[in-house]
């Protein structure tokens, strides 16, 4: 069991609409990062909410960390969706509470102890560089650091997968860029990550393998862009 | 980022994120006080309603008891019982546990009281014979209870020298009978009030989930568990619960003392002992209890009822 994600002939389509996702095959290695691309409607967005089963598939298996998700009886998704970190392109956030309770909120929902939120939250408030804005409300914020507040919720309880859903469709070019070059640092560290994204100038820098989906189907799979050497 | 403090364990969990979230309730309960006094107030009115009902039978009985001091019961003795005996009897029954006072009447008092009340006297002297029988009239001491009284007394008409018993009873069965009827129709009432209150609360809990919906969405996104975003509600309508057991509290304890002067004279006329008995502490716990119960009740049906309807797409 090397590979985190497996998808074996997934196809998707909406009660009575067309296919979104038709035929998907695809595996993604433990440890790997590689980016989803597609233009607006490809797909990108309903694969992703596969694998966090905020839907199921119309066909096809899913196997993620080794548990299929065609037997995952509904009371144990959250316990699923506990060891995913999910990043959304509209944040997500709690606006009526600070910065640092919306980061503690995954770890109050597993019951760590008073303490130890309080040291976990800033560890993952410093690696997205927001540690001095743990008692700012989130509307405060701008969207480039909103989006940071989602991404240190999703890594606090240091998942083994992250997905993150166009997370720099809000920002200008040069917050995207160090928005990768999170995930990036979090990868190095062994947690798979897969981003869906339409920024495709952005990810042709970068040295990771990219999925593009195109009209629901996986028409390119390159496994690195280049600097596969960079990478090792 | 290093694990060195372990998890709580189960009985820990539960206990720290229970305090947590009831701090936290507490708190956002506290920032609106208009509409969480409010929704309070009505659940604390629904329960003062039979709280106060049931005091007042619960006194009501109490009074109605204390009126059977009155009563006085007449045994009619045989003829052939001799004035000597009756009176011998009449001692032997002021002994008796439960009896207050007895009195003998002989025949002859009895025609001399029964000629001068009953302006009779001159037919009865066409009478050969004194046709009133001698009577003990006894008077019961109600200390023992209704139920021991009312067992003396039977007791007392089935003496061999006792030709018949009149007992007044009547009246004081019918109001027992009443009483026993209201006592009734106050569970009855508790009951729909107590379905009141857990709409009430329910309805309340259902705006608040309405209001959070979207917080609610992110917490399943992020794989909270449906028992983790139950708890808030859960609290919220327990809190409402209490605060509503306090208030009816304080409602019912304001009447008492409103009602205490009046009652106070009122006893006083009728030379009675009788004082208004308030809430004990027994009846305090159970309004809160009522309260807590009935809260959790509402918002976790509630709750149950929207949560599954809730889901992140």
């Amino acid at each position: 069991m090397s590979q985190i994600v497996h998808f074996h002939s997934v196809s998707h389509r909406y009660p009575g609409g067309g296919e979104v996702l038709a035929d998907i095959g695809f595996r993604l290695a433990k440890g790997e990062m590689a980016f989803l691309t597609g233009r607006s409607g490809a797909g990108k967005s309903t694969l992703l909410k596969l694998i966090a089963l905020l839907a199921r598939p119309t066909r096809g298996q899913i196997v993620v960390n080794g548990q299929n998700l065609a037997t995952l009886k509904r009371r144990h998704i959250p316990l699923y969706r506990q060891q995913i970190g999910i990043i959304f392109q509209n944040f997500n956030l709690l606006y009526d509470r600070t910065v640092f309770d919306n980061v503690a909120l995954p770890l109050v929902i597993r019951g760590y102890a008073h303490e130890d939120i309080g040291r976990r939250v800033r560890a993952a408030l410093d690696s997205v560089g927001l540690l001095h804005k743990e008692k700012a409300m989130p509307m405060t914020l701008s969207g480039g650091e909103q989006q940071r507040v989602g991404i240190a919720r999703a890594i606090v309880t240091k998942p083994i997968l992250l997905l993150a859903d166009e997370p720099t469709g809000n920002l200008d070019p040069e917050m995207a860029l160090e928005t990768m070059e999170i995930f990036r640092r979090f990868n190095e560290v062994g947690v798979s990550v897969l981003v869906a994204t339409h920024a495709i100038d952005l990810i042709q820098q970068l040295p990771y393998r990219v999925i593009h989906l195109d009209g629901g189907r996986i028409s390119k799979d390159q496994p690195v862009a280049f600097a596969e050497l960079d990478h090792e | 980022m290093s694990s060195a403090a372990p998890r709580p364990g189960l009985l820990g969990r539960w206990t720290q994120d229970h305090l947590r979230e009831f701090v936290a309730t507490v708190g956002r309960l506290y920032r609106e006080p208009v509409s969480t006094l409010l929704t309070a107030a009505v659940v604390g009115i629904t329960l003062a309603l039979p709280a106060g009902l049931h005091l007042l039978v619960k006194n009501l009985s109490a009074i109605s008891f204390s009126w059977e001091g009155s009563l006085q019961t007449s045994l009619f003795l045989k003829d052939s019982v001799s004035a000597a005996r009756g009176r011998a009897l009449a001692q032997e029954l002021r002994r008796r546990r439960g009896v207050q006072k007895s009195e003998y009447i002989s025949r002859e008092q009895s025609l001399a009281e029964f000629r001068e009340l009953s302006g009779f006297g001159e037919a009865l002297q066409l009478l050969e014979d004194n046709p009133l029988p001698a009577v003990i009239v006894i008077t019961p001491d109600t200390r023992d209870g209704a139920e021991a009284t009312d067992r003396l007394m039977t007791e007392l008409t089935r003496l061999p020298e006792v030709e018949l018993a009149k007992v007044d009873h009547k009246w004081l069965e019918r109001l027992y009978a009443i009483l026993g009827m209201v006592e009734r129709s106050v569970l009855i009432l508790s009951a729909v009030l107590a379905l009141a209150v857990i709409v009430t609360v329910g309805n309340t809990i259902r705006l608040d989930i309405e209001n959070r919906r979207d917080e609610i969405v992110v917490m399943k996104l992020i794989g909270a568990p449906d028992a983790f975003i139950r708890r808030p509600f859960l609290h919220t309508g327990i809190c409402y619960g209490l605060a509503g057991g306090a208030i009816a509290w304080i409602f019912v304890h304001g009447a008492l003392l409103a009602l205490s002067g009046p009652a106070r004279r009122l006893a006083g006329l009728y030379e009675s002992g009788f004082s208004l008995s308030g809430l004990s502490f027994s009846a305090t716990l159970a309004m809160l209890g009522a309260g807590f119960l009935l809260g959790a009740i509402g918002s976790f049906w509630t709750v149950s009822r929207h949560l599954g309807k809730i889901e992140p797409a």
